[in-house]
């Protein structure tokens, strides 16, 4: 009873925060928002027993991917003005769009077959995983490390002038 | 703790309640007193900040002497005082601030303090909730204050503030990765992220005299014992790591414009980190409530000893490095996170790892 209280109240935080990122006209309100919905699908994480990925969505997209997109914002030449907005143009086009994507969620989401679990009592899932990226997935778990060292190497490299 | 009280409600006071008003009883029950304690510990913290501050510059501090209102013996009501003129300032939002933001981020560093009190083991059975993913929940909320000091910076169109808060940002956001690296090298000897399991695999010693805390346990853990708890000062802004906060440049960095109770939320999460990074330190290389002497003093009530011993005794040497150590300047301060501990940590891993097949 508690349980269902509080699964419809993060999917209320969900879907509202997620709605404000895209209406909102104010750049750093969306990006704000946006930590709402990231910490909203943790708790449906939860909900689905994947205590790991909950805690790891936290991690990366709020204490990572969040504070590099306000570090944005914020390094863009009006930094001291608090009032940066954004419009939305193309409208027709980004309906379409929409739609599309909903409909394709919609059919998964109809189409796919769903588990049902019924013991209440939660798995720890962290040692499952790991075993699963370091045997059977290890080389696109591999792969991933390598593109991200790219990355890192690229912004070093884009860092420093003149060399 | 929520369902324990839950049971522990309907069974008895509350038996005729509707069973969602039981829960909301039961979880304010169990947040209430990390609340109270939030707030005790900070009144306590600020008052052996100053104490101990006195004594290393050979002053008294806080006395409360004088007639009329005084602030008790020895200053003890010193802190009191203050936390009661922090309730009753006026409160001021400046005209050209982002209302919402202003507001918004005091809350938001003060909520991400209070959830990581969830998961932290105050002895063998005070603790609010024993997830299977304790160390890593804790890692995982303390990042949510970041935020909060971006926007508070963001928020107050002030450009002090701004400064302070993203020197605060790249700072807990390096200092992030090898703090979580060196836990990383407990977390592969236990095979667990539960904190009380940590806990359990500290209990007996090492060649009989030594406690078997994971310090103690390998050369490799020992040095992540250090690597995390500077980092850990680090990610609290604390000296020699309080650049977003420097008085000399930025006046107060990211809570420049705060007064009243709003600032006093920003200060109730700062010492609740402190205490976090203190205690995370005390349970996952210390020991956390394990006796110093293996088998003696060891109940429930001595556990909740020990572990207030060692987490007040990191504190205490965190108030050492503040009124002992220079503060560090930008370039040497990312220079010691990314060209120094961060490649210790990995050499930590890769260690434990060789020590954890060869030499246990």
């Amino acid at each position: 009873m508690a349980a269902t209280l509080i699964f419809w109240a993060i999917v209320l935080l969900t879907v509202v925060s997620a709605a404000w990122v895209v209406l909102s006209q104010n750049l750093i309100y969306s990006a704000v928002s946006l930590l709402f919905t990231f910490i909203g699908i943790a708790g449906l994480y939860v909900f689905m027993m994947a205590d790991f990925i909950a805690a790891t969505q936290v991690v990366i997209y709020v204490g990572g991917i969040l504070v590099l997109i306000i570090f944005g914002i914020m390094l863009t030449h009006r930094i001291t003005h608090v009032r940066i907005s954004h419009k939305s143009v193309q409208r027709g086009i980004g309906a379409l769009g929409a739609i599309l994507i909903l409909m394709g969620l919609v059919k998964m989401i109809i189409t796919s077959p769903w588990r049902v679990i019924h013991s209440p009592d939660p798995v720890g899932t962290t040692a499952g995983i790991g075993k699963l990226l370091m045997i059977d997935y290890l080389l696109p778990f591999e792969v991933a490390s390598v593109l991200l060292l790219a990355a890192l190497i690229g912004a070093a490299r884009l860092a420093r002038k003149g060399d | 703790m929520v369902d324990y009280l839950v049971v522990i409600l309907s069974s008895g006071l509350m038996s005729n309640a509707h069973p969602i008003v039981v829960f909301i009883t039961a979880g304010i029950l169990t947040a209430l007193p990390i609340f109270l304690f939030m707030a005790f510990f900070a009144l306590a913290a600020v008052y052996a900040e100053r104490k101990v501050s006195a004594f290393m510059q050979d002053r008294l501090g806080p006395m409360g002497q004088g007639a009329g209102f005084h602030a008790g013996k020895w200053g003890l009501l010193q802190t009191v005082a203050d936390a009661i003129k922090l309730v009753i300032k006026e409160d001021i939002i400046p005209a050209k601030a982002d209302r919402k933001l202003f507001i918004l981020a005091p809350f938001i560093v003060f909520v991400g303090a209070f959830i990581t009190y969830v998961a932290l083991p105050f002895n063998q059975v005070i603790m609010a909730a024993d997830f299977n993913i304790g160390i890593f929940y804790i890692l995982a909320v303390a990042s949510l204050g970041v935020i909060g000091i971006i926007l508070a910076g963001y928020g107050s169109n002030n450009k002090w503030s701004l400064y302070g808060a993203m020197r605060s940002a790249a700072q807990i956001v390096s200092y992030e990765i090898p703090a979580a690296l060196s836990i990383l090298t407990v977390i592969m000897l236990v095979g667990s992220l539960e904190m009380q399991e940590i806990i359990m695999a500290q209990s007996g010693t090492i060649w009989g005299f030594l406690p078997n805390w994971f310090i103690f346990n390998n050369p490799f853990t020992f040095l992540a014992f250090f690597i995390y708890f500077i980092s850990g000062v680090a990610e609290v802004n604390r000296t020699p790591f309080d650049l977003p906060e420097t008085e000399s440049e930025l006046v107060a960095g990211f809570h420049t414009e705060y007064s009243g109770i709003r600032w006093g939320f920003f200060f109730l999460a700062e010492y609740a980190y402190v205490f976090i990074v203190a205690a995370v330190a005390s349970i996952v290389f210390l020991g956390g409530w394990q006796s110093l002497i293996p088998g003696i003093m060891a109940g429930p009530g001595w556990g909740l000893f020990w572990f207030f011993a060692k987490t007040g005794f990191l504190f205490f040497v965190m108030m050492w490095f503040r009124w002992t150590f220079p503060r560090l300047r930008v370039d040497q301060l990312m220079k010691v996170c990314w060209k120094f501990f961060l490649p210790f940590a990995f050499i930590n891993i890769l260690g434990v790892g060789i020590w954890d097949l060869f030499v246990r």
